[in-house]
């Protein structure tokens, strides 16, 4: 394991009497891909502009590299930022925009023409030094942005939803782009968004948040096959989350019918939130069916079908690669290893969760 | 088809500005390269040479540059601490630094006129406290104090707006790139605000320039700038091709000020329209 | 701590360098005393005196009719004006606003003078050569206020109008008109500032008869200063005052500002 190089301990920040992050402890490690992902107002910006040193935590330290950084300056960081709109300077061309940073440092013309066309290069822009930024397309101007950054080698780079004003295509386009740029570059990234699609592509760690709280960090796979509450589960994918009851460790009793499970440890007869993934919902005929139901709707969706079963009061998602019609009467079985049981919200910031999901 | 009949609505503007804009033009150069009695000549023109013209003109350019300096560097400070301020409070305190702008211009000539005159407001207060009197009115001081306080919102407000349009991101990506506060304000800001600073230049020196209404009401008939002779070759002399002839001279030079500032705007890249 | 202080003694040194002349002739106007300095006490004598002086009077009507009238023609012209540039190649559209740009860029006296030359060769100098000059420089700040607004305005809106059944005209009041009213209005309200404030072209183009307030102050301030310009001062100043405070805080505003 590479050591923590930013660690954010007991970060709080309110705007006019408003939490956006209460008691916030995040570690980041050297050289990862680590992702904040959650909706809009989750304090994920804020978050990165505490370490960006564009807010000032009102209370809490930021440790870079070992140092407590919390006071200090964005110029005097090791680190720097690509914004969600690029935020390039107008008035410069291509490479004046680059240079900037660079001439500050009062690197030698020679150095800076080398790193230019380093950058250029690594960004697939060859040749554009003397283009004029209102020239550029979307994703050009992205890219300039990134190139902007990394030619001062910072040891992180954040990046605020970058591709957010991208259209599809292109964004995963870019997606791969900065998978590579992080491997040739060999640095930290740290990466907002809202995108859960984007998140599992890319990143080494996600970290999910909600109203001013982490609700769950973990790897891509831990996250979405593993989440720790209704609002990861919903946030990250889809599911199907109904409300159970625990009747004894490795059996859950959901819509009136006993599921057989694997988790262990929660007590007998406690309510909990289970989780089944719509692809992990298996449709059987009905005789075999733990639960019969019947199918509601039907939509092709290239990969798969995707289909709304109505059993026992519920309407499953359901996901798999032989249609049913609408109509059709089916029986819903479930392999015990794909059920998720979630506790129940008790704490204050757990509520949080459920308010939102 | 229907684009060509939509083109059509400008007609009615096309021939007002022919009928207003243009043939007066022409009729100004008609006149500045006659004699009276419709002959051609030059000597209208080249009359600006004649010491009384060449002084007003030069004494005209000089206070027209002071007066703009004065504005801008009264100016740019200002609006930094306007876009500086809460967005709420903006609105307002922008608001009141126009407000002076709807005043009638003559009666803001009228204020200062009171407030410099021997027994005005300015040297009573002076006597009171034991300081030597102002003895400004009647003197270009006085002309140049009156045309900035006439022509200060108009340098205001266009540095203003272009520093209201800075997006907070790009000063943040400064930042981020290890600016500090000195190196942001040359290399980002005062670039970026260019284009306001010159529309602000030329929007100040050109009525400056050319205005006579200041200079006669407070210079006291002692102060001549060149829109004093025109004025007085036209309203007095009734020598309407020497007035044309120096009209034609001022023309020039507002035009030329324009281009000049235009091409340091393009140099610098920031166009002015 | 110490910068916004500093900031704060700027603000209120230009504060008081725009609003110290007014508020002195506001002072003034009450004064009883003909001096500029010492106070004789309150009265309301020069504000009686500028009511019963039909010169003013006349001269002040002459300015808002003009104005009015002259921000009114300019509007009409100015926005057919702009919808036809709007519709015109680049190339046309280049030319024409270089054109509109002359009277705004040329000096005052200029364009007061150039005019002048031209009406005396065909008429008296009076109300209606005022009125041609004054909708003269009027109409660019109509046409680029009005402008911007139509650029903006989304093209693929009139055409959805004009594809759902709309005749041009009916989709033109309906779609375009609402989204480039507020440049026609701010449009005209330029125009008419303008017009309240003009000295030089109506100074060259008004022929002997009329006056305007401007050009009225002019002549009265050449002879020396009489109290009853304080009182009009104040009241011109309210008068601004309230309108600018109507348009920028007032119901429209507030609308404007919830969008």
């Amino acid at each position: 394991m590479s050591k923590r190089l930013i660690d954010l301990q007991h970060i709080t920040k309110s705007y006019d009497g408003q939490m956006i992050l209460d008691d916030l402890n995040l570690y980041i490690r050297e050289n990862e891909f680590l992702t904040l992902l959650g909706p809009s107002g989750c304090g994920k910006t804020t978050t990165l502009r505490i370490i960006g040193g564009f807010e000032t935590p009102d209370q809490g330290t930021v440790i870079f590299d070992g140092k407590n950084i919390t006071e200090l300056a964005p110029n005097q960081r090791q680190l720097n930022t690509v914004f969600q709109k690029y935020a390039l300077f107008p008035h410069m061309s291509i490479a004046e925009n680059i240079a900037f940073g660079l001439k500050i440092r009062k690197k030698s013309k020679a150095y800076i023409d080398d790193k230019i066309k380093y950058a250029l290069k690594l960004v697939n822009l060859e040749g554009f030094e003397k283009r004029s930024v209102n020239s550029l397309s979307g994703g050009q101007q992205q890219r300039i942005a990134i190139a902007r950054a990394i030619v001062n080698e910072p040891k992180v780079l954040l990046l605020d939803e970058p591709l957010g004003a991208l259209d599809l295509k292109l964004r995963q386009d870019m997606q791969y782009e900065l998978i590579r740029l992080k491997n040739e570059l060999g640095i930290t990234f740290v990466y907002v968004t809202h995108d859960q699609e984007e998140a599992l592509t890319m990143s080494d760690t996600i970290v999910v948040m909600n109203q001013g709280y982490i609700q769950q960090v973990g790897t891509p796979q831990d996250i979405y096959n593993e989440p720790v509450n209704a609002f990861v589960a919903d946030f990250i994918g889809e599911s199907n989350i109904i409300s159970g009851t625990m009747l004894k460790d490795c059996l859950v009793q959901i819509l009136n019918v006993k599921f057989p499970c694997v988790d262990e440890g929660f007590g007998a007869n406690v309510p909990v939130d289970v989780v089944i993934r719509p692809e992990d919902v298996e449709l059987v005929s009905p005789e075999q069916g733990m639960l019969t139901g019947e199918v509601t709707s039907l939509i092709f969706k290239g990969v798969h079908w995707e289909m709304e079963v109505l059993a026992n009061g519920y309407e499953w998602l359901v996901q798999a690669t032989q249609m049913h019609p609408v109509g059709d009467h089916v029986g819903i079985w479930v392999a015990p290893d794909n059920i998720q049981i979630m506790n129940k919200p008790e704490s204050n910031d757990e509520k949080a969760v459920e308010s939102d999901a | 088809m229907r684009n060509l009949k939509r083109q059509l609505l400008a007609g009615p503007y096309l021939l007002w500005m022919a009928g207003f804009i243009l043939l007066p033009l022409i009729v100004i150069l008609y006149y500045a390269f006659t004699t009276t009695g419709g002959n051609f000549t030059f000597l209208n023109v080249s009359s600006i040479t004649f010491s009384v013209h060449f002084k007003a003109l030069i004494l005209s350019l000089k206070l027209a540059l002071i007066c703009t300096l004065i504005c801008l560097v009264l100016s740019y400070p200002l609006a930094m601490i306007l876009n500086n301020m809460k967005a709420k409070s903006q609105n307002f305190i922008v608001f009141i630094f126009i407000l002076p702008m709807w005043m009638n211009f003559m009666l803001r000539i009228l204020a200062w006129r009171m407030l410099l005159s021997n027994h005005g407001v300015i040297n009573s207060l002076l006597d009171t406290i034991g300081l030597p009197r102002l003895d400004i009115l009647n003197t270009p001081t006085a002309v140049v104090f009156c045309m900035v306080y006439d022509f200060l919102p108009f340098m205001i407000l266009p540095i203003y707006n272009s520093m209201a349009r800075i997006s907070s991101d790009v000063i943040e990506a400064a930042r981020d790139l290890g600016a500090n506060s000195i190196t942001i304000f040359f290399k980002v800001i005062v670039p970026l605000t260019l284009s306001g600073v010159l529309s602000g230049i030329i929007m100040v020196f050109v009525p400056a320039l050319t205005s006579f209404a200041v200079s006669d009401l407070l210079g006291g008939g002692k102060v001549l700038l060149i829109g004093n002779v025109i004025e007085q070759a036209f309203m007095q002399e009734y020598n309407w091709n020497l007035g044309s002839g120096l009209s034609f001279v001022l023309m020039i030079f507002v035009i030329a000020s324009m281009a000049l500032m235009n091409s340091w705007g393009d140099e610098n890249g920031a166009g002015v329209w | 701590m110490i910068r916004k202080s500093v900031e704060r003694f700027y603000l209120i040194l230009i504060f008081l360098f725009l609003y110290l002349p007014i508020g002195v002739l506001i002072v003034l106007s009450f004064n009883n005393s003909k001096s500029k300095v010492h106070w004789g006490g309150f009265t309301l004598k020069w504000y009686q005196k500028l009511f019963s002086n039909s010169a003013i009077l006349e001269a002040f009507s002459t300015t808002i009719v003009i104005s009015l009238a002259s921000a009114l023609i300019a509007t009409i012209l100015g926005v057919l004006a702009a919808l036809g540039i709007d519709a015109m190649k680049k190339r046309g559209q280049a030319i024409l606003l270089g054109a509109t740009n002359i009277p705004l860029l040329n000096a005052d006296i200029v364009t007061g003078i150039s005019m002048m030359l031209l009406f005396v060769r065909f008429t008296r100098l009076g109300m209606s050569t005022v009125l041609i000059a004054h909708i003269t420089f009027n109409i660019p700040y109509v046409i680029l206020n009005v402008l911007p607004k139509l650029k903006q305005s989304s093209r693929t809106a009139y055409e959805a109008a004009l594809d759902l059944g709309a005749t041009p005209l009916y989709a033109f009041r309906k779609i375009v008109w609402p989204q480039i009213l507020p440049g026609v209005l701010s449009g005209f309200l330029m125009a008419m500032t303008m017009s309240l404030d003009d000295f030089s072209v109506t100074y060259f183009t008004k022929g002997a008869g009329i006056n305007t307030l401007s050009t009225m102050i002019y002549t009265e301030m050449r002879k020396g200063i009489r109290p009853e310009m304080y009182a009009l001062s104040t009241l011109l100043f309210l008068i601004a005052l309230g309108l600018l405070l109507f348009m920028n805080f007032g119901p429209s505003a507030q609308k404007q500002r919830q969008q």
